[in-house]
């Protein structure tokens, strides 16, 4: 059922982690990424799976909740590391079978692309997981106040993407409705060829956009009948605040940022 | 036993956070004909029932029998039995999607597989059910009526498809009170007329009253209470319990009684608040 897709990924807890800032978070998240490419030696990878086992056990959300974000990448990172396998030549070859030959670099690189996607993903999902969306674009919105001096409208883009997060489950919500009643009526969504299954979609699509559409005229109004004005001399309800806790955090990325740089060229 | 639901169960997302049980350990009989009005404040899992019904949901636990066909929780291809469940959704103007007024009425005939001339009969039939003039309207789209005719159109769309039960979760919600009463004399009608199963589910104490044979209400997921309007209506006190109401007439006797009046308190309809207040002013000589 629709109703089973949550939003996001987000799971909802009240841990140190979810307590961060999400500027904190957005910062880190984007620190680890860059860091991991500059991870060189295997032990390299010891310190970023510390700093997540460090988060996630912080964050108390099952690690088999984690894992099963990563199932959908599966193909990828089997793909990734296939290619990567076979198509990377130097070192010293382990085997060689008809014309097919694996090398000791083939196999390295394979291995440290398949975790630079699983440490990737695990990262940016843990981002996910233990922040709202509506903390993530408040935090986006604030990291991109300073383009406002290139009229960048970081307000605007921010409350764009608000309003498009508050209605997916709304919209998921009407069509799972919009489904059922046409269900009722006799609609099968789930049979047919291809061209019998788009056609079918036509008695869900037509009230899905009606409905749209009216939701989006009714927000508009009910905003301007509150007299919302765009981003200048805007307060906000919840005030973000750096607070102790998220200095610890930096601390504790620059960590990971220093052991992973003397780990690589020292 | 047309309509039987056995120790039916239904959680929403369960083993994630979002879980959330909304019917628990339902026992529930229906008879072939009857008029039943489903009560319970918003979230008591009102709308969750009646999707049992046709197979829209399926039981978590438990199993619900309609005219034969077993739903449990491993059923599946539940064709058979959504023809013969009609389930009228509320807002139900909110699907109407078709070109014309005709097509979209049409559209659950349609997916039935009737020839042309059967499906015209029903067209035309469902729509003098509901009070369209479907020679005026038919070419129209439904989108240029008005929310009344729309809310018409879409019930006709159901009726088409001569549903044997006939589930409405609330009918006339967002209709001024003449639509509405309109809307509910033509269930009316068309229950006495055919003699179909119909189940109304409706927040409106006094619509309820005056309708139906029998009355379920449901709380936090539990069927509550059942009986005639009379048995259920004189639990007033466990009806404001869970936050519903009586109807008014009821609340008046009950006021009655509470100052000293010799007046029963099994009231619900203003005919019979009537005939009570005559007989009570006339015996004291004061009419």
């Amino acid at each position: 059922m629709l109703k089973d897709i949550t939003l996001g990924q987000y799971y909802p807890k009240d841990s140190p982690i979810h307590r961060l800032d999400p500027r904190t978070k957005l910062v880190i998240t984007f620190i680890f990424i860059v860091i991991i490419f500059f991870v060189r030696y295997y032990t390299g990878y010891l310190y970023v799976l510390a700093f997540l086992a460090l988060i996630l056990a912080l964050s108390q959300i099952p690690v088999r909740h984690v894992l099963k974000g990563l199932k959908p990448l599966l193909f990828i990172i089997i793909l990734t590391f296939l290619i990567n396998l076979f198509f990377t030549s130097g070192g010293t070859v382990l085997l060689k079978w008809w014309k097919i030959e694996i090398t000791q670099e083939g196999l390295r690189q394979a291995i440290f692309m398949a975790l630079r996607l699983i440490f990737l993903v695990t990262g940016t999902s843990l981002l996910t997981l233990t922040t709202s969306p509506i903390a993530l674009t408040d935090g986006i919105e604030l990291l991109l106040k300073p383009l406002r001096v290139i009229r960048f409208p970081a307000h605007e883009l921010a409350m764009m993407m608000t309003i498009a997060l508050r209605f997916i489950p709304t919209l998921l919500e009407e069509t799972d409705k919009i489904m059922k009643a046409q269900t009722a009526r006799g609609a099968d969504f789930e049979s047919g060829n291809l061209i019998q299954r788009a056609k079918a979609l036509v008695p869900l699509l037509v009230p899905l956009f009606i409905s749209a559409f009216r939701r989006a005229d009714e927000l508009a109004m009910a905003m301007e009948a509150r007299c919302y004005r765009g981003g200048e001399n805007r307060t906000r309800m919840k005030v973000l605040k750096v607070e102790a806790r998220d200095y610890a955090a930096y601390g504790v990325a620059l960590l990971l940022v220093a052991a992973v740089l003397m780990n690589a060229y020292m | 036993m047309p309509i039987k639901l056995e120790n039916v169960t239904h959680i929403y997302m369960p083993g994630t956070p979002f879980m959330s049980k909304a019917i628990v350990d339902v026992n529930l009989e229906i008879d072939d004909g009857e008029f039943v009005g489903l009560i319970g404040h918003t979230g008591s899992g009102k709308s969750t029932l009646i999707q049992h019904l046709n197979g829209l949901l399926k039981p978590t636990e438990g199993v619900v029998y309609v005219n034969g066909i077993k739903v449990d929780k491993d059923s599946k291809n539940l064709k058979a039995l959504r023809h013969q469940v009609g389930l009228v959704f509320q807002y139900p103007e909110h699907q109407l999607f078709e070109e014309t007024v005709y097509l979209d009425i049409a559209f659950g005939p349609k997916n039935l597989g009737l020839p042309e001339d059967e499906i015209d009969r029903r067209v035309t039939e469902a729509a003098g059910l509901v009070g369209i003039d479907i020679n005026a309207l038919k070419d129209r789209s439904p989108f240029e009526l008005s929310g009344g005719q729309r809310r018409r159109v879409a019930i006709a769309g159901v009726l088409a498809m001569e549903p044997s039960i006939l589930v409405l979760d609330e009918p006339t919600a967002g209709l001024d009170p003449r639509g509405r009463d309109e809307i509910f004399w033509q269930i009316k009608e068309l229950h006495r007329k055919k003699g179909i199963t119909i189940i109304l589910v409706s927040h409106s104490m006094e619509d309820v009253a005056r309708l139906v044979d029998r009355i379920v209400v449901m709380n936090k997921g539990r069927v509550e209470l059942t009986g005639t309007p009379a048995e259920v209506f004189s639990h007033a006190d466990r009806l404001l319990e869970m936050g519903l109401g009586v109807p008014q007439v009821t609340s008046l006797m009950r006021a009655l009684k509470d100052k000293g009046m010799d007046v029963p308190v099994d009231i619900y309809t203003v005919q019979q608040a009537r005939d009570v207040l005559r007989k009570l002013l006339g015996g004291s000589g004061n009419a």
